[in-house]
């Protein structure tokens, strides 16, 4: 599989929705220290557990992977941060000791 | 986030157009900018990371959005549809950069050879005025003849192309630079020609050398040290 431009992962999110899946679009909004990926990163992830593009380096996806779920459904938005002084994020190691804030919304 | 954003998005990306996608935190209210209907701080913001080519989120009076940069992709002109060239576009393009090759002899410049990129046939000074290179806009020659490099070349110098780069050993540019200079191009406007072109990795093959190349685009493209132009005094 090639790169794919942040554009390209919400062309294949449009797809996904379009086919009728539940589609949940994670995008980093913030990082501080060695976060890899900038500000713009995306993600998305169905329901039924599909997945393209990340907002690591394979850190925290599979939790913006369970909080996607829980925003496909109720359809609340959620501005999560991760970080080592985040309990949560230490549970998911985010071993790079970098921070960063992520947007999670449904796709209408 | 809505199918009917991602589409303006889309469209957006076909026509070329900068835009940004503006998301109030952390309610993700949206709107795609420029738009008149969107507050007027936002729309000002948004003006300011395209410029910047970088997205971010800020704190503005009417509340704190993250402005998603959209800028169109930044280009390379390939002057040459030659070996290294169909080693160049791959890598390029997988980068994320749109390429042009250019190259008036048809034998070289085939769709076959160059799948899936914009090649034209015209002579080089014709091309490069019509392409237009600016700020995001590198242009590299691989051609090794003076007829085809040269107006390229010259163009490329009146042009504000960030990355300028030619192929050939020292002693061959050191005779491009002379022959440029009878154009009218002084030291110091030249001193924005890599050349030879590529970082020094002792690159042997086609393939390596395209990477050298790429690399040296990208460093140049993101303010690194080593995508400088060599400064140091050319022979005259």
């Amino acid at each position: 599989m090639s790169l794919q431009e942040p554009d390209d992962i919400l062309s294949i999110a449009a797809a996904w929705r379009k086919a009728g899946e539940d589609v949940a679009i994670a995008t980093v909004t913030e990082t501080w220290g060695s976060s890899p990926r900038p500000p713009g990163s995306q993600m998305a992830v169905t329901k039924s557990g599909k997945m393209a593009g990340s907002v690591s380096g394979g850190c925290i996806e599979g939790a913006v992977a369970d909080i996607a779920k829980q925003t496909m459904a109720t359809g609340v938005p959620q501005l999560m941060d991760f970080g080592i002084t985040n309990e949560r994020a230490w549970e998911v190691g985010l071993a790079c000791g970098g921070k960063l804030k992520v947007f999670v919304e449904k796709l209408a | 986030m809505t199918p009917e954003l991602i589409a303006a998005l889309e469209a957006a990306k076909r026509e070329g157009r900068p835009v940004v996608a503006a998301t109030k935190l952390p309610t993700g209210e949206q709107f795609l900018l420029p738009d008149p209907a969107a507050p007027s701080d936002v729309n000002e913001a948004a003006r300011m990371a395209l410029r910047a080519d970088e997205s971010s989120t800020q704190k503005l009076e009417s509340g704190e959005w993250f402005l998603h940069v959209y800028n169109p992709k930044p280009r390379i002109v390939v002057v040459g549809a030659v070996h290294i060239a169909q080693a160049l576009v791959p890598v390029a393009s997988q980068v994320g950069w749109a390429v042009t090759v250019v190259d008036p002899r048809r034998s070289f410049a085939t769709d076959e050879r160059f799948p899936n990129v914009t090649v034209s046939t015209d002579w080089p000074d014709e091309a490069m005025d019509k392409l237009r290179p600016d700020v995001r806009t590198a242009v590299v020659t691989l051609t090794h003849d003076p007829k085809l490099d040269d107006p390229a070349l010259d163009r490329a110098l009146k042009s504000p192309a960030f990355y300028i780069g030619a192929l050939g050993s020292r002693r061959t540019h050191a005779a491009r630079l002379g022959r440029l200079r009878e154009l009218g191009h002084t030291d110091e406007a030249m001193a924005r020609i890599h050349g030879p072109v590529g970082l020094n990795i002792e690159a042997v093959t086609a393939a390596e050398i395209a990477l050298s190349i790429m690399a040296q685009i990208v460093a140049a493209h993101r303010g690194a040290p080593l995508g400088q132009a060599n400064k140091k005094k050319l022979p005259s």
